[in-house]
């Protein structure tokens, strides 16, 4: 079922019995489309201290050997909450509105 | 292979099938007239006498949701309640059925307030009769004892996979002691077998989300579905009333014949008024009046196609029913087997009898009374009082 969520749906004679849903398919439905405020990162700023890894209540703060690697624009709902977090000294993360990236076509 | 004879009350009776069966999880709360199955059954607890974890709460929403919950994380669960209690856990039948999960539930039918009142008719489970439960109604304790187990087997059929309801009539069988055979405890863990759950919350290995919300887009799929499995149960509820025949000497279907074969009028009734009605069939027959009977074990799901095959044979037909449906024409019995005849090229004369409301008694000149009005009905061929109200005060 997993993977044709977004592409086919089943019939009831398909369908699992009873209101199940197969684990990890929020993975393959992207569920960011709807987001108004895009977080951007700084590389310079970020001190890797990943407070907006533990809050982001999405995991859609991207992690690489111990350090930021990234968001999961997929996923991401564009909540703020990394970029509120972000300690007052470091402000490595910004929200920016969407309409600026379809302007440019990103 | 032994059974024993023994007395019981409904409620003992219901309670001794529960102890038999050693569900994993109870959650209950106690409603006349069915207090004394939740009673005896806990005591069954504290005595040790069952493994099961007995949840003591505080509502019967409470109850089927903590039922529901037991069941989904995979354990073979089972609540017991009547009237008002089951009224209360009405949104929460839906979700079992929904949730496809396998709940027998033995119900003890009362009527439902207003005014309050604890004896019995069957309105609380026709309220619950568009859930997507099975209901089977019981004439006696026996039929209650065996139903349940029965249930088991029917609701945890991997073709079916829903919830059932079996249920007695409040005081006339739940208080009324009679001499049921019970079997073997043994006999019943071997009939039943361990409770092996295709899908389970608890299964680490293989997990899954269990009653998402659905939109536009797949809520009706789910319903669908839903429908095609109580349809479905028809068959199995009769492959497993055989077999428990087979085994144990006391066959089960999804209704009983009595007198009909060469019947001209017959009445259709559930639950503990079969047998007065067998009693003025008797007397009837006994002046040589072709007068049958046609009790109606398995409501839900409902067998159209079966009862029309019987009924479309018969000039007139006294829908007996133990609750009113408050929609302007008759009972729920009523429309239902008037729904079942319309297709068939023969259709006998129907009559509503609604009776017994809160317990109010039927006595055999009543139903020989009711017979005579059918046997009239049939020789003019037409109907003077469709819906009728019987012992009630004018």
């Amino acid at each position: 079922m997993t993977n044709k969520i977004t592409q086919e749906k089943l019939g009831w004679k398909s369908l699992p019995i009873g209101d199940v849903l197969e684990a990890g398919t929020a993975f393959e439905f992207k569920t960011g489309d709807w987001r108004s405020f895009r977080p951007v990162h700084d590389d310079e700023k970020c001190t890797n201290c990943l407070i907006c890894w533990i809050y982001c209540p999405d995991s859609s703060i991207l992690v690489k050997d111990g350090k930021f690697a990234g968001f999961d624009l997929d996923h991401c709902k564009g909540c703020g909450i990394c970029a509120s977090v972000c300690p007052p000294k470091v402000k490595a993360i910004k929200m920016v509105d969407e309409r600026e990236f379809m302007k440019e076509g990103k | 292979m032994g059974q024993i004879t023994i007395a019981k009350t409904g409620n003992e009776a219901m309670a001794e099938a529960m102890r038999q069966i050693n569900p994993d999880v109870v959650a209950a709360y106690p409603i006349t007239p069915s207090t004394e199955v939740v009673q005896i059954f806990s005591q069954f607890v504290s005595d040790g006498l069952v493994d099961t974890e007995f949840v003591a709460v505080e509502s019967e929403h409470s109850a089927m949701s903590a039922t529901i919950g037991a069941a989904a994380a995979g354990a073979r669960a089972m609540t017991v309640t009547a009237s008002q209690g089951l009224a209360l856990m009405y949104e929460m039948l839906y979700i079992a059925a929904g949730l496809r999960l396998p709940i027998v539930l033995p119900e003890v039918n009362r009527a439902l307030s207003s005014p309050i009142n604890i004896h019995c008719d069957h309105s609380d489970t026709m309220g619950a009769r568009d859930t997507g439960w099975i209901q089977i109604y019981c004439e006696n304790s026996q039929e209650a004892y065996d139903s349940i187990l029965q249930a088991i087997r029917i609701s945890e059929h991997p073709q079916v996979l829903l919830p059932a309801i079996v249920s007695d009539d409040g005081f006339i069988i739940s208080h009324c002691m009679e001499t049921i055979q019970i079997l073997d405890d043994e006999e019943v863990k071997n009939y039943i077998g361990t409770y092996r759950p295709q899908r389970y919350l608890l299964d680490f290995a293989h997990p899954y989300t269990l009653g998402a919300i659905d939109l536009q887009d797949y809520y009706f799929e789910h319903r669908r579905q839903l429908a095609e499995a109580v349809k479905d149960a028809k068959q199995v509820i009769v492959e497993i009333g055989k077999e428990f025949g087979q085994k144990f000497g006391r066959e089960y279907g999804l209704f009983v014949l009595y007198q009909m074969e060469d019947a001209e009028v017959c009445i259709v009734v559930m639950g503990s008024t079969a047998g007065t009605a067998r009693a003025a069939v008797n007397q009837l027959r006994a002046k040589g009046k072709k007068v049958g009977m046609l009790k109606l074990r398995v409501f839900r799901p409902f067998p159209f196609g079966e009862l029309a095959e019987v009924l479309s044979k018969i000039s007139a037909v006294g829908i007996m029913d133990r609750s009113d449906g408050n929609k302007g024409l008759g009972g729920p019995l009523f429309d239902e087997i008037r729904s079942a005849l319309y297709d068939s090229e023969k259709r006998p004369l129907t009559v509503n009898y609604i009776y017994g409301l809160g317990g109010r008694d039927i006595t055999v000149e009543q139903i020989e009374d009711i017979f005579q009005n059918l046997l009239n009905y049939a020789q003019r061929g037409r109907v003077d009082s469709l819906v009728n109200y019987v012992g009630v005060r004018e």
